[in-house]
């Protein structure tokens, strides 16, 4: 692989101007020849061995993707259910920014050189983000200023590539009392890529970030997401993630509360089936006193399919009167499923509340045989038990539209 | 002077040591040294093999640094690995030839010896340094036919049943320190209790680590033959030194079918002074397989002690039906560090596992939960429930919760519960009214959070446990 990864490299920042970011770049590269993809040795990958995922999945890997490749916006794929903003990459190049819903001088789109946060060294994929990501936007969201609707980002891989790994950055900037609302929307034309994305929130005095995650077309694509959110004084940051479609999924969330009052919120499901294997990695860092953080992850396993949530609340000796909850459900279907859950409290200040629970086991039977006593068939009855199941996650969503959409394609209408 | 002794005593009062004379293996770690274990132990020839494919094995193996509690390398060729007091060429027959320092340390100690003392009927074993010194009541448990020896002397004399089950549970191709105690152990306690055998007394090891610069390591085999029970308990001290002394012992239990093991430890190893001198790194692998159909293993344990804590008793539920237990209590105060927990390996159908932890961490102390809870594809019906909370006092120690949840059968259910908190104002103050000073109001709330487990002990235990309960906890608190 090194060979290869280096001319790619090569191909890619042939003739590229900027010495000072080409030399960040260089030395990512290195660092991820040096670490590879994370396997099972590896603590946050030990329920997920991503190296040998690839090796079987898809072999060797390319890291270079032609520029002159047509980049055509399949228009079958935006959303016309609600109005939104847009950005849309195509094979991790941003082929279309449009924030036409909202006021012009209160969204600040620029280019700028890549996410330079170096403080995931050990994290070997945002470091080959970080070398092949080309091109790189900040946005900020002005001050006094909440979006009036949701930013779509569109994630689109074409037929043009196969075996590629696809690299994308976005950095987001909540200047005081704004509002984001974004999307991520995947749609894949391809087979056997890696695509890995690393999004950057900065939230200022009073923001709030809504942030939703929607991995629901059926591919088999590999993927990695890491979401690194800084939270100031009265900010509320709220996750939401939809893990369904990819053949692998895993999505990572790092939360610095920093800033009194501050909070956070990362709910997800898991409904999987065939041998898909998706996993959810939170990490909520409390690092100042009267934080609150709440995460609620539930699973629903079939066939082959694995699942495996890592929750860690990290609570820093100044940070009294914490306040943090965890709970991971998951429901097995199917005798061959797996769901394997760490959640992890570490904890040095005395004043606080923690606490996590965690539970899997199999449909209640008594469940089913009430239904069933009503009048439902088998089918009917296990569906209203998911549903019900998922929507104790779904109902807490905080935008109406979103809330919607999502019932929609979970078909809990 | 006095008063200084005084004071000492209060803080750790097993904190003596004895002064007698010993015979000790030359430093360090090497072929020799085993073989002069081996010998002085009058090994047979297939141990001494077993022993040196242990050390073979040890040379490619690397110390596991995943823990939380990190500690000073370890200088393994500056120990001695073996170490007996020089009465003890050849082992007294009986309690009258024992040196009578030796009886003086176990009488401070508060163990009795002396059979004529009886105490609540609890046959003891009781081991210094690296050699057992004296086994009580062994003609009433010899009546019912149930072997408990030194394993030095069931070695000897039972060398069919130490073949066969040694290294069954804990395989000398495991972990670091379980490999270095398969290449160097040097006694500890062997149990075997008879098919449809209820062990009439608990059964009692008592180790003391007395001479300085030594590592024990001992190795304790409990085997229960189909229908039969035993009580296990082991109790340990260690004198106050200002150097770390490493313990890593092994400990394997076998239930056939039906057979039930309870295992309680009251951990209270010297756990270094106020700035975290000194103490006991107790590095300590504890494993049982419940290997018959409805056998059934508890473990119990009380950690006070130790400047570090690190093990998991665990339980492999290989037959069908059969339970596995965990009830701990794990108190850390000023330097003390533990990372302890334990694992629950379904494997069998309808196995059942319970794992109730209390952890309390006081003064700059860091505590560690850890816990693996695997449900095999096979293990239909199985059920586990895990409870783990933690009481924090003061806001300049750590508690840590890190269960491993793995379910791999769509039959089975995993529940896990943990909680973190500290003591409540409002507690406080209602004991408080009621005329109990702070400090005693403390240690009522501190029982009522540990009575699930300290209820699980036996009596006489039980009675120690609370009071070493209160005791670990003084002056943490305002």
């Amino acid at each position: 692989m090194e060979n290869k990864i280096k001319t790619d490299f090569e191909k890619t920042f042939k003739n590229f101007p900027l010495k000072e970011e080409l030399d960040f770049k260089k030395n990512n590269l290195e660092n991820f020849i040096k670490k590879g993809f994370p396997g099972k040795k590896m603590e946050s990958w030990k329920f997920s061995d991503l190296s040998q995922i690839i090796n079987r999945n898809l072999g060797e890997l390319n890291f270079y993707t032609d520029p002159a490749l047509k980049n055509l916006i399949d228009k079958t794929v935006i959303i016309k259910k609600f109005e939104h903003n847009k950005i849309v990459f195509i094979n991790g190049k941003i082929e279309e920014i449009d924030f036409n819903f909202e006021e012009k001088d209160k969204i600040q789109v620029s280019k700028g050189l890549s996410n330079q946060i170096n403080s995931f060294e050990e994290n070997s994929l945002l470091s080959l983000n970080n070398a092949f990501c080309k091109n790189f936007y900040n946005i900020t969201i002005k001050t006094n200023y909440s979006m009036k609707k949701p930013l779509i980002v569109y994630h689109m891989i074409n037929k043009d590539i196969s075996l590629t790994t696809v690299n994308s950055q976005l950095s987001f900037y909540l200047e005081k009392n704004s509002l984001l609302k974004i999307i991520d929307i995947y749609d894949e034309k391809s087979e056997k890529n890696f695509i890995n994305t690393f999004y950057n929130f900065s939230l200022k005095e009073n923001a709030i970030l809504k942030n939703f995650k929607i991995d629901n077309s059926q591919n088999n694509n590999i993927k990695y997401s890491f979401n690194n959110i800084d939270q100031e004084k009265n900010t509320i940051s709220e996750t939401f993630i939809l893990s369904n479609g990819s053949k692998f999924l895993k999505n990572e969330i790092n939360c610095n509360l920093k800033g009194k009052y501050s909070s956070a919120f990362i709910n997800g499901i898991f409904s999987l089936n065939t041998d898909k294997h998706h996993e959810i990695r939170t990490s909520v860092n409390h690092l100042v006193e009267n934080t609150k953080s709440y995460q609620l992850i539930k699973s629903v396993l079939d066939d082959k399919s694995k699942s495996a949530y890592q929750g860690k609340i990290y609570v820093n000796p100044e940070a009294q009167k914490t306040d943090g909850y965890q709970l991971s459900k998951c429901i097995l279907l199917d005798k061959n499923t797996e769901f394997n859950a760490k959640p992890e409290l570490e904890i040095y200040a005395d004043d606080v509340k923690c606490s996590h629970g965690s539970a899997s086991g199999s449909l209640s039977e008594d469940s089913i045989f009430y239904l069933r006593s009503r009048g439902l068939n088998y089918k009917q009855a296990k569906k209203l038990l998911i549903s019900g199941f998922f929507l104790d996650v779904i109902e807490k969503i905080t935008d109406e539209e979103v809330k919607n959409y999502i019932k929609e394609i979970m078909e809990f209408n | 002077m006095e008063e200084k002794n005084l004071d000492l005593i209060k803080d750790y009062k097993y904190g003596f040591s004895t002064d007698i004379e010993s015979i000790k293996a030359p430093k360090g770690l090497n072929e020799d040294v085993i073989k002069f274990i081996s010998k002085v132990k009058k090994e047979p020839k297939w141990l001494l093999d077993w022993r040196l494919k242990a050390y073979k094995r040890l040379k490619v193996l690397k110390e596991p640094d995943w823990q939380k509690p990190k500690y000073p390398e370890i200088d393994y060729q500056d120990l001695y690995y073996y170490s007996a007091p020089k009465s003890f060429n050849e082992k007294p027959k009986k309690l009258e030839d024992l040196d009578p320092k030796l009886l003086e340390t176990y009488k401070k100690l508060g163990i009795p010896l002396d059979e004529q003392k009886k105490l609540n009927g609890i046959a003891v074993d009781a081991v210094f340094d690296s050699v057992s010194v004296a086994t009580t009541f062994k003609d009433t448990l010899t009546k019912h036919g149930i072997i408990f020896c030194s394993i030095s002397e069931a070695v000897q004399k039972y060398p069919d049943l130490v073949k066969k089950y040694l290294g069954t549970v804990i395989p000398i191709t495991d972990h670091y320190f379980a490999t270095l105690n398969s290449a160097v152990f040097t006694d500890g306690s062997f149990v075997y209790v008879p098919e449809g055998v209820r062990c009439p007394m608990e059964l009692s090891t008592y180790f003391r680590i007395n001479a300085s610069d030594t590592g024990q390591f001992e190795r304790t085999l409990i085997i229960a033959d189909k229908g039969s029970y035993v009580s296990y308990l082991e109790g340990c001290t260690a004198p106050m030194r200002d150097e770390n002394q490493l313990h890593a012992a092994n400990v394997e239990l076998v239930a056939l079918d039906d057979a039930e093991i309870k295992y309680s430890t009251v951990q209270n190893w010297y756990p270094g002074d106020k700035d975290g001198k000194g103490g006991i790194y107790n590095f300590v692998t504890k494993r049982g397989v419940c290997k018959g159909n409805n056998s059934k293993i508890s473990w119990t344990q009380v950690e006070t002690g130790s400047a570090i804590t690190w093990k998991y008793p665990s339980c492999i539920l290989k037959g069908d039906n059969s339970i596995g237990e965990f009830y701990s209590i794990a108190i850390t105060n000023n330097h003390q560090k533990a990372d302890t927990g334990t694992k629950m390996i379904h494997l069998g159908k309808n196995t059942k596992s319970k794992i109730i932890s209390k952890g309390i961490s006081a003064g700059f102390s860091d505590m560690t939960y850890r816990g693996l809870v695997d449900i095999s594809p096979n293990a239909e019906n199985s059920n586990n429930y895990t409870q783990c909370d933690s009481l924090l006092m003061g806001n300049k120690c750590g508690a840590h919760t890190i269960p491993y949840i793995k379910n791999k059968n769509s039959n089975s259910n995993i529940a896990h519960e943990a909680t973190t908190s500290k003591i409540s104002e409002d507690q406080l103050h209602y004991c408080q009214q009621r005329g109990l000073n702070q400090e005693e109001a403390v240690g009522l709330i501190v029982n009522g959070f540990c009575k699930e487990v300290l209820q699980q002990l036996p009596m006489e235990f039980a009675v120690e446990a609370q009071k070493l309960v209160g005791i670990s906890l003084e002056g943490s608190v305002g």
